[in-house]
C-alpha cells in the first residue's frame, strides 16, 4: 500500500470520526433546546409557575424571556465547540 | 419643534441615509446581486439577518398581539427566535459549504432533478408573496397615522425606495441599507421601551421591569397588578392562556421549524465567506433580534396596563388625545352603550366585525358613530391590535421626537424584510427557473437583467397587494410559516443528514407535506371560515400550528418512498460528503 492510500483512508476515517462528534455535540445542544422552550415553557408551565423568579412566574419566564438567553447561549456553545471538533480532526475552515 | 414636523425629518432623513448607501453599493454581477459576493463580514451579516428578519410583524403587530394574548404570546417569542438554533446547528453552516445562490439551487443539486427545484421555487415563491402583502400593509398604516398621506402615495414612496436599492444594489445594497435599518429600528423599539419601564417601574431595562415591582408605592409586582386588573372587569388573567396546550406546543414548533425553512433568511447565511462564519452569523443575529423579542414581551404587558388603566371608566369627552387621533384613523371604536358618556372596556366584542363609521352625525359625547350592531355585552372599546406599538409613545404621554422616531423605526422595519423577500422572489425567477430550468444558455448579463426585471415586477405586485388588500391577506399568514416548515426544511434538513434521501423521496415529501397544510389552512381560513373552531380541528391543532403535522407527514412518506426506490447515485454522496465538512469552501467572489 502505497502513502496516497493511506494519506487518503486517514481523511476518510477522520472524516467518519468528525461526523459522529458533530451529531453527538447536537443530540445535547437540541435536548436543551427542546427541554427549555417545549419542556419548560409549555409542558411543564403550570407546574414551574408556583416558584418565581423576581415578579415573573418560572414557567411563564421561561416561555418569554429564559428560552431566548439559552438559545443565544447554545448557538455560542455550538460555535466554539464546533470550532474545537474540526480542529482536532484537521478539517477546519481557517485561513493558513 | 411640532411632532408632524419632527415626523417628516426623522423618516426623510433615514429614507435619503437608505438611498445614499444603496448608491454607494451598487451590483455589477449575478454573484454580488445574488449573495452580495460572499464575503460579508459575519457580524454585519447578522445585523442584516435581523433586519431582514425583524418585519412590521415583529415590529409593528408582535407586542400588541402579545399585550391582548397574554401567556399564549409566548408562541411567538420562542417560535420566533428558537428557529434560529435550528438554522444555526442544523442548516446554514452545510448550506453555505455547498455555496451556490439560492435554495432551490441547493434542493435541485442535492437531487439532482429540476422537478425538485421547480417545486422548491413553487413554494419560496408563495411563501415569499403571502409575507411581502403584510410588510405594505405595515407601511401603509404608518403612512397614513403619521404622515397624513393617503395610503396610496404611501406605498408608493415605498414602493420607489425599495426601487432604488433593490433593484439596483441587488443583495449588496440590500446588506448594507438592512444594517442601516436595524440601527433605526432596535433605537426605535428600545427607546421607547426604556421610557415606559422606568416611568412604570423605576427599572428602565424592559426584561427586569417586568419582574420588578410598581412604581406606585403599592409594592406589587407589575404582572401581579396586571393580573389584578385584568381579572377584576372580567378577562382572563394575562399570565394565563386560553390556548389548549397541545395547540401553543405546535404553533410554537411550527413558527420555529418555518423560521429556519424561510428561503429569504436562509439566503442570507450564503453571504459570509465560510461555512464556520455562517454559524457566527446566526448567533450574531440571534444576539440582534433577542435584544428586540425580550423587550417585546414586557412592551405588550406595559402596554395592557396603560391602556387598561387610561381608557377605562374615562369620560369619552376626557380621552386623550391619541384615543381620537387612532379613532380617526378607524383602529379604535367607542360604542356607548348603556348611554352614560363613560368607555367601559371589558372582555368580549363591542360589536359585530370591523368597525363600519357612519358618515353623518356623531354620538352624545362627539364619537364617531358606527353602523355595526352591538354585542350583548358589555364591553364598548374596539381596539386594533396593531395599534399598540405605534400608540404606545403616545399612550404613555412620550416627547414627540420619540414618536417620530418610532414612525422611522416602522418604515425601517417594513422595508428591510419586504426587500429581502424581493431578492429571494426575483433570484426564484431569475436563476432558478431561467438559468438553471428553461433557458440555460442566458448570458450572465441577461440574467442579471432578468433578475432586475423580475425584481421590479415583484414590487409592483407587492405595492398592489398593498393598496388594495385582497381580505384574505390577514388569514393566510399562517401559510408562509406552516408551509415551510412542511416543504423546505425537511427537505433540506434530509438533504445534509442522510445520505441515502434521494429525488423521488424528497419530492414525495415535499409534495405531500404542502398539499396537506395547504388543504387544512385554506379550508378553515378560506373556504369554510366558520367551521374554524377547536372541535373541528385535527387532534386539537389550529391552522397556525398544522404545518407541524405536514412536517411529520413529508418525513414519513420521504423515508418511506426512499427506502424502497434507489440509492441517489454516487456523486450525490459525495456531494453531502463534502458539505458536511468546514474545510475547502470556494474563495469569496471580488467585490
Amino acid at each position: 500500500m502505497d502513502e496516497t492510500d493511506n494519506e487518503a483512508e486517514r481523511l476518510e476515517a477522520a472524516k467518519k470520526a468528525y461526523w459522529r462528534a458533530n451529531i453527538r455535540l447536537l443530540a445535547v445542544l437540541m435536548s436543551v433546546w427542546f427541554a427549555v422552550s417545549f419542556v419548560a415553557g409549555i409542558l411543564f408551565r403550570d407546574f414551574l409557575d408556583q416558584f418565581s423568579i423576581g415578579g415573573y412566574p418560572l414557567g411563564f419566564w421561561f416561555a418569554q424571556q429564559g428560552a431566548i438567553y439559552v438559545f443565544l447561549a447554545l448557538i455560542a456553545i455550538y460555535v466554539v465547540a464546533m470550532h474545537r471538533i474540526e480542529r482536532k480532526f484537521d478539517l477546519d475552515d481557517d485561513d493558513s | 419643534m411640532e411632532t408632524q414636523s419632527l415626523i417628516y425629518l426623522f423618516v426623510g432623513l433615514s429614507f435619503a441615509l437608505y438611498i445614499a448607501i444603496a448608491i454607494w453599493s451598487r451590483a455589477g454581477s449575478t454573484a454580488e446581486f445574488y449573495v452580495a459576493g460572499g464575503g460579508v463580514n459575519p457580524v454585519v451579516n447578522g445585523m442584516a439577518t435581523a433586519a431582514d428578519w425583524m418585519s412590521a410583524a415583529s415590529f409593528i403587530s408582535m407586542a400588541g398581539l402579545i399585550a391582548f394574548l397574554g401567556y399564549d404570546g409566548s408562541v411567538y417569542l420562542m417560535g420566533w427566535t428558537g428557529g434560529y438554533v435550528l438554522l444555526a446547528l442544523l442548516l446554514a453552516p452545510y448550506l453555505r459549504k455547498f455555496g451556490e445562490f439560492t435554495v432551490p439551487d441547493f434542493i435541485g443539486t442535492r437531487y439532482y432533478s429540476k422537478a425538485a427545484r421547480v417545486v422548491a421555487v413553487i413554494c419560496l415563491i408563495f411563501i415569499s408573496f403571502t409575507y411581502i402583502a403584510g410588510q405594505m400593509r405595515g407601511v401603509g398604516i404608518v403612512f397614513s397615522r403619521f404622515l397624513d398621506v393617503p395610503i396610496l402615495w404611501g406605498v408608493v414612496i415605498g414602493m420607489g425606495i425599495v426601487f432604488i436599492y433593490a433593484v439596483l444594489g441587488g443583495m449588496k445594497g440590500i446588506t448594507y441599507t438592512q444594517v442601516a435599518q436595524y440601527c433605526v429600528l432596535i433605537f426605535a423599539y428600545m427607546v421607547p421601551a426604556f421610557f415606559i419601564s422606568f416611568m412604570l417601574t423605576g427599572n428602565p431595562i424592559p426584561a427586569l421591569g417586568l419582574g420588578s415591582e410598581v412604581n406606585d408605592g403599592s409594592g406589587m409586582y407589575v404582572l401581579k397588578k396586571l393580573d389584578l386588573v385584568l381579572t377584576d372587569l372580567g378577562f382572563a388573567a394575562y399570565t394565563d392562556g386560553s390556548k389548549s396546550t397541545i395547540d401553543v406546543f405546535c404553533i410554537t414548533m411550527a413558527l420555529m421549524v418555518g423560521t429556519a425553512g424561510l428561503p429569504h433568511v436562509i439566503v442570507r447565511f450564503f453571504t459570509v465567506p465560510k461555512a464556520s462564519d455562517a454559524r457566527k452569523s446566526a448567533g450574531w443575529a440571534l444576539l440582534f433580534i433577542a435584544l428586540l423579542y425580550v423587550t417585546a414581551g414586557p412592551v405588550g404587558a406595559f402596554a395592557r396596563l396603560n391602556f387598561t388603566e387610561t381608557v377605562n371608566e374615562q369620560a369619552y369627552s376626557e380621552a386623550p388625545e391619541w384615543f381620537t387621533n387612532w379613532e380617526a384613523n378607524d383602529l379604535i371604536a367607542w360604542r356607548d352603550k348603556n348611554d352614560d358618556g363613560v368607555m367601559q372596556y371589558r372582555p368580549g366584542d363591542a360589536f359585530e366585525g370591523a368597525p363600519v363609521f357612519s358618515e353623518v352625525g356623531e354620538g352624545a359625547s362627539g364619537e364617531r358613530l358606527l353602523e355595526n350592531p352591538a354585542t350583548a355585552n358589555d364591553n364598548e372599546v374596539y381596539v386594533d391590535r396593531d395599534i399598540m406599538v405605534l400608540a404606545n409613545p403616545e399612550i404613555a404621554n412620550l416627547p414627540g421626537w420619540v414618536i417620530a422616531l418610532v414612525a422611522a423605526g416602522g418604515l425601517a422595519a417594513a422595508l428591510s424584510t419586504a426587500a429581502g423577500l424581493l431578492l429571494v422572489i426575483s433570484s426564484g425567477v431569475s436563476h432558478d427557473l431561467l438559468k438553471k430550468t428553461f433557458r440555460p444558455e442566458i448570458s450572465e448579463k441577461g440574467e442579471l437583467l432578468a433578475a432586475r426585471v423580475a425584481a421590479t415586477a415583484a414590487i409592483v405586485v407587492a405595492g398592489y397587494l398593498g393598496v388594495y388588500p385582497p381580505g384574505w391577506v390577514a388569514q393566510v399568514v399562517a401559510f408562509a410559516f406552516g408551509l415551510a416548515a412542511a416543504s423546505l426544511f425537511p427537505a433540506i434538513f434530509m438533504g445534509i443528514f442522510s445520505m441515502r434521501m434521494n429525488k423521488e423521496g424528497a419530492i414525495a415529501g415535499m409534495v405531500s407535506g404542502l398539499a396537506f397544510t395547504f388543504l387544512y389552512i385554506a379550508w378553515f381560513k378560506l373556504w369554510e371560515p366558520a367551521a374554524n373552531v377547536e372541535a373541528n380541528w385535527l387532534l386539537g391543532i389550529s391552522p397556525e400550528g398544522i404545518g407541524v403535522v405536514g412536517m411529520v407527514i413529508n418525513f414519513a412518506v420521504a423515508i418511506g418512498v426512499a427506502s424502497l426506490t434507489k440509492a441517489p447515485p454516487a456523486d450525490i454522496r459525495k456531494l453531502v460528503d463534502n458539505i458536511r465538512v468546514p474545510r475547502g469552501a470556494e474563495k469569496p467572489h471580488m467585490h
